[in-house]
């Protein structure tokens, strides 16, 4: 607090402004005049003598850069360096955005559609250009924020906040004698003519605990706020209302239907999309005339052993012996090798995987036709497998396995 | 101290004075600087109670509208946009006169814009604070607003940057940000002679922490008045682009009413309007209340009459266009809508937009009325229902006769509506009133560069 207090030049009693501690350093020579004809004139006066000083006026005069003998100012590169790279950033990521990461089509026009970014672009050119002007001026160009600049808090500055016009000397030019000073402006009719001393360097250092100990509470504060905004708070009403849909969930009770299901059973008669109609559910036999509309090739063969192993292995076992992974939770099948189930015509397998057969359900809706076929021609190469002819062998040592991604 | 002593000059030849009744540098700082050394007069509490009791009863509104939804409002199909955007554009237009007279006037060297200057640009921060409210709280999920702005975010989505609703996100944003760093330049040398003069240790420590120890020093002021420059010449077409694409969210649809080239310009001749109408406004009642009428004088305001005068007859201009294209184009549901809007459901409210926008405004071609405190006041709030009512007749109007007869429906107001509407006003008076009592309405420094004597007799910077 008694930093404070002496950073901001407090009587810590009265409340009234007290001026800072100064060191027996000299900054400069101030002086004040009363009209703006008599700071140009001796302004045009100094600059011929001194380079370092400084003109304090209330207002911008009219005709004083020329009789300081100041250059252009050089404010405008920032801005259209900034400027420009804003044009050019606001270009390339819409471009980039629309035409690269995340292409649409948008009432029918290009990608890359000029006229609609140009908005933008000049949007993004202008809060650049003037940001990085006005930031730029006051940190690159003035140096601030500076409050503790050795002419602030002088009765100097507090009158050219008013309506004086002061010069100031620096003591730090080339040129500098306090003498010829005095005497110069003495000459040009300045009045006040005061010396002024750099304040006491005042330490703030960033290192002591109670600092760090209130950089931690508020980073504390920070982050616990935006964890319980963003994953608390956005789940508490009225946030929520997207939860509170009048909608039945799978599986949930619903009041409005008689038996209380919240699942409804399609109307009779309801074809889905992508299923035909089966003739012969509820049947022991197929007609003789399901036929395999697939003949067993690379592909299909590879399908219908993805499905095979999905669907019938855990019971048939992987080579389709009866032999179940099921520990007996379930009743094992018969193997698939037996003379019946090899005289089975490919109708009749597709019918069972289609219909179930005693206690095998039917896996009509968990597998489409094409897979059952598929399947059905997987089988056919298993149990080919377990009663191999001769020719069979001598085919594959002619031309390797037959099929030799069965593991 | 009599006002009404300064003759207006004829000679065009010669500036107007602009601070009357012989008041010296020290004078200037004295009168603009004492309202906020003062303690709250009555008249000051009266005024915050009651804009503060409008502020809440929107509140109120705003509260129950994120409670329980949008539905509380009137817009249902087929009118979409209601309230919600007719007050956006409203306040987005409040705004613009600040602008204008901070950029547009500095640039053509019209220097009786110092006295205003100030006063006209924190109108415009804070109805553009008042504008940007209502697309939020109109979006039916405001806490989610941020999606708006391009972030790399998880749905790896972006914004659609060819949408004028997106460009909109950007004008808007921009324009505030840039009116308040024009605020904020023009307002560091004032808290430098604020700092200088307070006697409080608030005050001060305040003031000292915006000044950034700003020392009036000439070779400061030399890249100073170089920003003020730059900063002017790109509020001049940022303040015509962000009315221009406020228009493009009317003008690139294609609903007959909307679907038409000259909302660009016309919009910003009618922003420029009603913003002058609300300065005007204001003004006269600041002026009174703090004394300031040899700073802020009759001259000041008669030409901003001028301004509004012809802005009106831009607006005019506009009406009056829209209707003949509607012929021109020989387009059957363009003209049925313009022939709806002059005599259909909602004709009261294009009347009401006509006679306050282009009838009465010709009152000023008088000298008598353009210096006349009560008809100009009268004018301005006339002036104001009259440009909200256009938002009202665009945005309404072209929406409520759909292109099928069995999609026609009617906008019909609820309380919450016009709750939200009074609420705004409330924020804006709110915010106009404490910045009268907390910063110089009127810029000090500039005031004091424009007084009688404050230039050198013989300075070539002319």
């Amino acid at each position: 607090m008694e930093r404070l207090k002496k950073f901001f030049r407090f009587n810590a009693l009265s409340g009234e402004p007290v001026p800072a501690e100064r060191t027996k350093k000299l900054f400069g020579i101030t002086a004040l005049f009363d009209t703006p004809d008599q700071i140009i004139h001796a302004a045009d006066k100094i600059s011929g003598h001194y380079k370092d000083f400084d003109v304090n006026t209330p207002y911008p005069l009219h005709g004083m850069d020329k009789a300081m003998k100041l250059k252009p100012s050089k404010l405008g590169f920032i801005t259209l360096v900034f400027g420009l790279s804003g044009t050019v950033f606001a270009l390339l990521f819409m471009g980039w955005a629309m035409t690269l990461d995340y292409p649409m089509i948008i009432g029918g026009k290009p990608f890359f559609s000029l006229p609609a970014f140009i908005p933008i672009t000049f949007e993004v050119t202008v809060l650049l250009a003037t940001l990085s002007t006005v930031i730029g001026m006051l940190t690159f160009f003035f140096n601030y924020p500076e409050n503790n600049h050795p002419l602030v808090d002088t009765p100097y500055l507090r009158s050219v906040s008013v309506d004086k016009f002061g010069i100031c000397i620096y003591a730090s030019d080339t040129h500098f004698d306090e003498g010829n000073v005095k005497n110069l402006l003495m000459e040009l009719g300045g009045k006040n003519i005061e010396l002024v001393y750099y304040p006491q360097k005042e330490s703030y250092p960033i290192f002591e605990p109670k600092f760090l100990i209130f950089l931690a509470i508020v980073a504390v504060i920070t982050s616990g706020g935006t964890y319980i905004t963003l994953n608390k708070l956005m789940y508490l009403p009225p946030f929520d209302f997207m939860l509170w849909q009048e909608k039945t969930t799978v599986q949930s009770k619903s009041h409005f239907y008689s038996d209380q299901f919240g699942m409804r059973t399609p109307v009779e008669g309801t074809v889905a999309r992508g299923f035909l109609p089966y003739m012969y559910s509820g049947l022991p036999q197929p007609a003789q005339t399901l036929v395999n509309p697939l003949l067993p090739d690379k592909e299909n063969l590879e399908l219908g052993e993805k499905k095979y192993f999905t669907f019938c292995s855990p019971c048939h076992g992987n080579y389709a012996d009866g032999d179940s992974r099921l520990n007996q939770q379930f009743p094992n099948p018969p193997s698939l090798h037996t003379d019946r189930a090899r005289n089975f015509s490919d109708g009749m397998i597709y019918h069972i995987i289609t219909n179930g057969q005693n206690i095998m359900p039917s896996y009509a809706s968990q597998i489409t036709r094409e897979e059952r076929w598929a399947i059905t021609n997987y089988i056919r190469v298993l149990q080919r497998a377990k009663n191999a002819k001769e020719t069979d062998l001598e085919f594959a040592r002619r031309h390797g396995s037959l099929y030799d991604k069965v593991d | 101290m009599n006002s009404n002593t300064q003759e207006v000059m004829t000679d065009y030849k010669h500036e107007a004075v602009l601070v009357e009744g012989g008041l010296t540098r020290s004078d200037i700082e004295e009168f603009v600087a004492r309202p906020l050394d003062t303690k709250p007069d009555k008249k000051f509490l009266i005024a915050i109670t009651i804009s503060g009791s409008m502020l809440l009863l929107g509140a109120l509104c705003v509260g129950l509208t994120f409670w329980f939804g949008v539905g509380l409002w009137g817009n249902n199909q087929p009118v979409g946009w209601g309230f919600g955007i007719v007050n956006f554009v409203y306040w987005i237009g409040i705004g613009h006169a600040g602008t204008l007279i901070s950029a547009i006037l500095f640039l053509l060297r019209q220097r009786w814009r110092t006295g205003i200057a100030r006063f006209a640009e924190a109108m415009t921060i804070f109805a553009v604070m008042c504008a940007g409210l209502f697309p939020i709280i109109h979006m039916g999920r405001p806490w989610l607003a941020g999606y708006l702005l391009p972030y790399p975010n998880q749905h790896a989505l972006w914004p659609n940057f060819t949408s004028p609703l997106v460009w909109d996100v950007f004008a808007v944003s921009t324009y505030f940000t840039v009116s308040l760093v024009f605020w904020y330049i023009g307002l560091i040398p004032d808290f430098a002679s604020l700092r200088d003069r307070t006697k409080t240790k608030l005050k001060k420590i305040i003031y000292s922490i915006f000044s950034l120890g700003w020392r009036h020093s000439h070779r400061n002021w030399q890249h100073y008045e170089k920003a003020y420059l730059i900063l002017a010449g790109f509020a001049t077409p940022l303040v015509l682009s962000v009315h221009t694409i406020v228009s493009f969210d009317f003008a690139v649809s294609i609903v007959p009413g909307w679907h038409t080239t000259i909302f660009p310009p016309y919009f910003v001749a009618g922003a420029v309007f009603s913003g002058f109408a609300m300065v005007v406004l204001v003004l006269v009642f600041v002026r009174k209340l703090f004394n300031l009428e040899h700073i802020i004088t009759v001259t000041h305001l008669e030409r901003m009459n001028k301004i509004m005068m012809a802005t009106g007859m831009m607006v005019g201009y506009g009406y009056a266009m829209e209707f003949f294209i509607a012929w021109y184009s020989g387009n059957p549901f363009e003209q049925f809508v313009f022939i709806s809007r002059a005599l259909g459901p909602y004709a009261f409210t294009y009347w009401i937009m006509i006679s306050c926008n282009v009838i009465i405004p010709q009152l000023f071609w008088f000298k008598r009325f353009r210096r006349s405190i009560p008809v100009m006041l009268a004018i301005a709030i006339l002036v104001n229902v009259g440009m909200w009512m256009e938002r009202f007749v665009i945005v309404v109007t072209s929406l409520h006769r759909d292109f099928l007869p069995s999609s026609w429906g009617m906008f019909i107001p609820t309380l919450t509506d016009f709750g939200i509407l009074i609420g705004s006003f409330g924020l804006f008076f709110t915010l106009v009133i404490l910045f009268t009592k907390t910063l110089p309405v009127v810029s000090i420094a500039e005031v004091k560069a424009v007084s009688e004597g404050a230039q050198p007799s013989h300075g070539d910077g002319h």
